[in-house]
C-alpha cells in the first residue's frame, strides 16, 4: 500500500481557513521559513480512503478476540466516546477559571473518590499520562517522603522482582534510584527467603505486580508487606493487573502505600493502537502532601485546585492530566456501581476456563488456579517440533485471533501469556480454546505451517532485524531507499524473542 | 449495567471445566486477611440511557469554547478540528488495537506512525521522531534525558519565557536524572543569546520556545548557535500551527526539537489526552525514546512496517532503556497526521497567516498598552489591563467572553496584563466584541 506521501500531488488540497479580508504581517526574513515542509497534498475523499484502508489493515477488539496478557484487552463501551465528546468536556479550555469548570472538577473529585474506594488508599491524583508514568510519579513521591524524613541519601534501593515489567526498572534508573532485583519462588511467588537478604536500611520500597504477570496473586504478600514496613520502607503497587481483584482484594488492604491504576486497561480507555493511556496514583495519607500539584480539592459545595502543597514533587505532566480519559473510566465504573466485583470474577473465571482447557497441550509452569491471566509455556512444542512461541502467534492469527503477549514473563521460556478479560463470551473462548489445541497438533503433524504463518494477511512475516540493520524512520521522497532488493538479514535472537505485548 | 456475556448456564459449565464448585474457590490463593469482605461502597449502578443524562448534566456545567467566547491560549488552542479527524479516529480498528506488537495484524497503525514520523520530521526538519511523547511537557524531560547521556553533562538550562509548565514538570524530572536546571530570564519578552550563551556553558542542553510563551518570536536562530557555542544541545518547543510560516528547527542548528501537539488535531478536552512530539537529528536516534516505527520488507519482498530499535527500550533494557514510556499517545499523533495531511503545505502556511494577521488586527482594535510593544509576535500577545486581570477575567466572563490568560500567576510583576491568544476561529466581530467587552469592565 502507498504512503501518504505517495499519493501527494502537488496543487492538491482538502481543508482550508476561512477567509480573512485583513492584511498579513510580514515575518522577519531570518525567521520566515525557507522550503515548505513536504506534507501530503490529497483531496478528501482520497485521504478517507487511505486511512479507511490504513483501519482495514489493522486488527482491534472490535475485530475479534485479543488476549494479549497484562494488557487487558477488553470491550470499550461506545456509550463512553459520546459522552468524552460532550461538548461541555471536549471543547474546555484547561485554562478556563474554575468556576467555569465545576462539572469537570466535579467528575474528576468522583473519579478520586471513586478509585480510592477501590484501591484502599486515601488519596489520589489523576496526573500521570499513563501506567509507567505513574510508576515514576510514585517513585518521586517515595523519594520526597525519604527526603523530607532525613532518609534520602540512606535509602538508595528498590527491590523489583524477576517477573516485573520492564517499565519497572526503567523508572528505577529515571528516578534515580538503583535496583536490586529478587526472585520468584517454585509456587510462583516472590521468594520470600531471597527478599529477606535484599531488604534493609537502605531500601526505599518494593515495587510489586499482584497478581503477578503469571497471573498469580502472592501468597505471602502479608509477610512481604511486613518485611518492608519493618524496616521503614514503602510498597508501591503496580496497578497493571488490578483486573483481578476489584471489589475483592485492594492494594491498601493488601499493605502498599503507593498505587498506580491503568485506566485504559482495568477502566476501558480504548487503548488507541499505543494510547492514550492514564495512570492515577493512590496513596496512603503519610504520602499526600507529596503528590503533585496542583490538588483538585472541594470547597464546600464548589470544586478548585490547591496549588499550595511545599512538600509536593511538583508537576509530571500538563494541567489536571488526561481528562478525556476520566470521563471515559468514570463512566465505565458508574455502570458497574458496586457490583464492580462482577466485573473481575468474569475476568477470573473466563482465565482459568481457558486454562483448564488448555494446560494439557501446553507447559503449565506453574501448577496452580490462576487470576485474570495464565502464562503457559511452547517449550516442548520447541523442543519436540522446533516450533516457538512466535511461530504459535503467528499461525494464531490465520484462526483469526491476536496472538496472546509472547516472551513474558522474560522467567518462563518461550512464554505465550493470556488474558481473556471478563467481557468474551464461552463460544469465543472455546473457538481460541480449540484453535491453541489444533495448533498444538499442527506443530507436530505440519510444522511448516507454523513456520510460514500467517498466511493471507496483509504483510507477511516481517523482517525485524532489516529494520534495526537499515533504521529507515520515515519517508525520504526522491532519496527513499528501495528496501526489497537486499537480502533477508540473518535472525538475531534478541530482536525476535523480544517480549511482544505486556 | 455491565458488559458481561457470561449466562448462569455458561458459568456453571465452566466451572464443571475448571473442576471447581464456586467462582468463590477461585479466589482460594487470597489470603483471608486481604479480602475486603463486602462490597464497594460506589454509587448505584446507571443503565447507558442514566448515565448519559448524568455526564451531560456535567458537561452543561462547563463554559467551553462553544458557549462563552474565548482568548484563552497559553500552550493549548482552539484551533479547528476538521471532522475527517473525528471520522478516522472513531475506526474501531483502530480505536481498540493496542501498540502494534504484532505487525502482520497492525499495519495499519504502523504506516500511519511511519508517516506521522514523516510529518514531525518534515514540520521540524529532523531526521528521526519517536511515535509521539504523553505531551508538551513532557518531552522536554526527554529531551533532557536524551541530552545527558549524549553529552554527560549534568545541567540543563530552560529560558524563563518557556512555557511555565514545561518548565515545572523538566524541574520535577530534574533530580532523578541527577541533572540541575538553571532559567534564563527574558529581557523585554525575549531571550538575549548573549546571556543565554553564558549560561550554556557546561550545559547539556539549552530549552527554549519559539513562538515563546508570551508569543514573541525569539531570535531563534541566534538562540541555537550560543548553544551550540557552548557544545550544548539546542532544543526548541515549537508550536506545529507554526511551522508552515517559521523555519524548522533542524534548518537553524538545533539538535532537537520538541512541541504539544494539541492544536494540529486535537481537541481541548480540557488540557488532555492529546500527544507531544519529540524529533531529532540522526546523531541521536539511539538515544531516542519510546516507541519508533521503521520500515522493512516481509518475505517475499513486500514492504511493511515494524517497531523498530526495540533494544533502546524498556521491555528489552529494563534498568538501562532509555526511557520508560510504553503506553503513549498513538491515537492523538494519528489525529495530528490527519489534521497535517487535511490542511497539506498551503493549508497550514494558511492557518498561521490567519492566526497572526487576526492577531494584528486584535492588537491595534484592542488599542492598549502593549506590554512587549517591540516585539514581532505569533498568534498570542501580552496586553496590560491596567487592573488585576483576575478581576478582569471574572467580569468578562460575565458578560460571556473570556479575555485571557492570567500571566500574574506564574511571572511577578504581571499582574495586571493579560495573554490573549487569536486562533483562525477567532473573527474580526469577535474581537470587536472582546474590544467593547474590556472597556464595559473597566479595563
Amino acid at each position: 500500500m502507498k504512503l501518504l506521501y505517495e499519493k501527494s500531488h502537488p496543487g492538491r488540497r482538502a481543508g482550508r481557513p476561512p477567509r480573512l479580508d485583513l492584511p498579513v504581517p510580514e515575518l522577519p526574513n531570518e525567521l520566515r521559513r525557507a522550503e515548505p515542509p513536504r506534507l501530503p497534498e490529497l483531496a478528501e475523499p482520497d485521504l478517507v480512503r487511505h486511512f479507511t484502508e490504513l483501519s482495514r489493515r489493522n486488527f482491534g477488539i472490535d475485530t475479534g478476540f485479543y488476549p494479549l496478557g497484562s494488557c487487558t484487552m477488553k470491550h470499550n463501551p461506545r456509550v463512553n466516546e459520546r459522552l468524552a465528546a460532550l461538548p461541555g468536556f471536549r471543547d474546555l479550555h484547561p485554562h478556563q477559571d474554575p468556576a467555569g469548570a465545576q462539572g469537570a472538577l466535579g467528575l474528576c473529585w468522583e473519579l478520586q473518590e471513586v478509585l480510592s474506594e477501590i484501591t484502599g488508599l486515601d488519596a489520589v491524583s489523576l496526573q500521570p499520562a499513563a501506567g509507567s508514568q505513574g510508576e515514576l510519579t510514585g517513585l518521586m513521591v517515595m523519594r520526597a517522603y525519604f527526603a523530607d524524613k532525613g532518609e534520602g541519601e540512606q535509602r538508595r534501593k528498590i527491590v523489583v522482582a524477576d517477573t516485573a515489567h520492564g517499565t519497572n526498572p526503567a523508572s528505577v534508573t529515571m528516578a534515580g534510584y538503583e535496583l536490586t532485583p529478587v526472585k520468584t519462588d517454585p509456587r510462583g511467588n516472590i521468594d520470600v527467603e531471597d527478599l529477606r537478604e535484599k531488604v534493609d536500611e537502605h531500601t526505599a520500597g518494593l515495587m510489586l505486580t499482584n497478581p503477578s504477570t503469571l497471573g498469580l496473586f502472592d501468597e505471602h504478600i502479608a509477610e512481604v508487606a511486613a518485611i518492608f514496613h519493618d524496616v521503614g520502607a514503602l510498597m508501591y503497587y503496580d496497578g497493571a493487573n488490578l483486573n483481578a481483584v476489584c471489589g475483592i482484594s485492594r492494594p491498601g488492604d493488601m499493605g502498599f502505600d503507593i498505587v498506580h491504576i491503568n485506566l485504559h486497561k482495568t477502566f476501558s480507555q480504548p487503548h488507541g493502537g499505543g494510547g492514550p493511556g492514564g495512570g492515577p496514583i493512590a496513596v496512603a495519607s503519610r504520602l499526600e502532601p507529596f503528590l503533585p500539584v496542583p490538588a483538585i480539592v472541594r470547597d464546600g459545595e464548589g470544586y478548585g485546585f490547591d496549588y499550595d502543597r511545599p512538600k509536593s514533587i511538583g508537576k509530571v505532566r500538563g494541567f489536571i492530566g488526561p481528562f478525556g480519559v476520566f470521563v471515559r473510566s468514570l463512566a465505565f465504573i458508574r455502570a458497574y456501581g458496586p457490583q464492580l466485583r462482577k466485573m473481575s470474577e468474569a475476568a477470573v473465571l473466563n482465565a482459568n476456563y481457558l486454562l483448564a482447557r488448555l494446560r494439557d497441550a501446553y507447559e503449565l509452569p506453574f501448577d496452580r488456579l490462576c487470576m485474570h491471566e495464565f502464562v503457559l509455556s511452547a517449550r516442548p512444542l520447541k523442543r519436540e517440533h522446533g516450533v516457538t512461541a512466535l511461530d504459535v502467534a503467528k499461525r494464531l492469527m490465520d484462526y483469526g485471533f491476536h496472538p496472546p503477549t509472547i516472551y513474558f514473563p522474560l522467567l518462563v521460556p518461550e512464554a505465550l501469556m493470556i488474558e481473556p478479560t471478563e467481557t468474551e463470551a464461552k463460544e469465543t473462548l472455546d473457538e481460541f480454546a480449540d484453535a491453541m489445541l489444533a495448533i498444538a497438533h499442527e506443530a507436530a503433524e505440519e510444522p511448516e505451517l507454523l513456520k510460514s504463518a500467517p498466511h493471507g494477511r496483509a504483510v507477511g512475516r516481517l523482517d525485524e532485524v532489516k529494520a534495526v540493520k537499515k533504521a529507515v524512520v520515515r519517508y525520504l521522497f526522491d532519496e527513499h531507499p528501495d528496501l526489497s532488493t537486499e537480502g533477508e538479514s540473518r535472525s538475531e535472537t534478541a530482536v525476535v524473542e523480544a517480549p511482544k505485548g505486556a | 449495567m455491565s458488559y458481561l456475556a457470561l449466562t448462569d448456564a455458561d458459568r456453571e459449565a465452566m466451572l464443571e471445566t475448571i473442576g471447581v464448585s464456586s467462582v468463590e474457590e477461585l479466589f482460594a490463593d487470597l489470603p483471608g486477611g486481604v479480602r475486603l469482605g463486602r462490597e464497594l461502597e460506589l454509587p448505584p449502578a446507571l443503565t447507558e440511557q442514566e448515565l448519559t443524562a448524568y455526564f451531560e448534566a456535567l458537561a452543561a456545567k462547563n463554559a467551553h469554547v462553544g458557549t462563552e467566547l474565548s482568548f484563552l491560549g497559553a500552550g493549548m488552542y482552539d484551533h479547528y478540528v476538521p471532522a475527517i479527524v473525528d471520522a478516522v479516529l472513531q475506526r474501531g480498528e483502530l480505536l481498540t488495537a493496542y501498540t502494534p506488537y504484532q505487525p502482520e495484524l497492525s499495519q495499519g497503525v504502523l504506516q500511519a506512525i511511519f508517516e506521522y514520523q514523516t510529518a514531525i520530521c518534515e514540520l521540524t526538519g529532523m531526521d528521526v521522531s519517536n511515535a509521539s511523547g504523553y505531551d508538551g511537557t513532557t518531552v522536554a524531560a526527554d529531551a533532557c534525558f536524551v541530552a545527558k547521556y549524549a553529552t554527560g553533562r549534568s545541567k540543563v538550562v530552560v529560558t524563563e519565557a518557556t512555557n511555565p509548565q514545561v518548565r515545572q514538570v523538566v524541574k520535577t524530572y530534574a533530580p532523578g536524572f541527577g541533572l540541575e536546571v538553571v532559567e534564563v530570564p527574558h529581557r523585554g519578552g525575549a531571550t538575549d543569546p548573549e546571556e543565554l550563551g553564558e549560561a550554556a556553558a557546561d550545559a547539556a542542553c539549552v530549552i527554549f520556545q519559539q513562538p515563546n510563551f508570551f508569543g514573541v518570536l525569539e531570535p531563534a536562530p541566534d538562540l541555537a548557535a550560543a548553544a551550540n557555542e557552548a557544545e550544548a544541545l539546542a532544543v526548541a518547543h515549537v508550536d506545529p500551527i507554526s511551522l508552515g510560516l517559521l523555519e524548522a528547527p533542524g534548518n537553524y542548528g538545533c539538535a532537537i526539537a520538541i512541541g504539544e501537539g494539541q492544536g494540529a488535531g486535537n481537541y481541548l478536552s480540557y488540557g488532555g489526552p492529546h500527544y507531544g512530539f519529540i524529533a531529532a537529528r540522526n546523531d541521536f536516534i539511539r538515544r531516542m525514546p519510546g516507541r519508533i516505527v521503521g520500515e522493512t520488507t516481509d518475505a517475499p519482498g513486500e514492504r511493511g512496517y515494524v517497531l523498530t530499535l526495540q533494544t533502546r527500550e524498556q521491555h528489552i533494557r529494563r534498568e538501562k532503556a532509555t526511557s520508560n514510556i510504553t503506553t503513549n499517545q498513538t491515537l492523538l499523533a494519528l489525529a495530528g497526521l490527519v489534521y497535517l495531511s487535511w490542511l497539506g503545505p498551503e493549508g497550514l502556511k494558511e492557518v498561521g497567516e490567519a492566526c497572526i494577521a487576526l492577531a494584528a488586527h486584535a492588537k491595534e482594535r484592542l488599542g492598549r498598552e502593549l506590554v512587549f510593544a517591540d516585539k514581532t509576535t505569533f498568534k498570542e500577545f501580552v496586553v496590560r489591563v491596567g487592573r488585576p486581570a483576575q478581576e478582569v477575567v471574572r467580569e468578562a466572563r460575565a458578560r460571556g467572553v473570556h479575555p485571557g490568560y492570567v500571566l500574574g500567576r506564574d511571572y511577578s510583576g504581571m499582574d495586571d496584563v493579560l495573554l490573549v491568544a487569536l486562533t483562525e476561529r477567532r473573527t474580526p466581530e469577535e474581537i470587536d466584541r472582546l474590544a467593547r467587552t474590556l472597556d464595559e469592565v473597566g479595563a
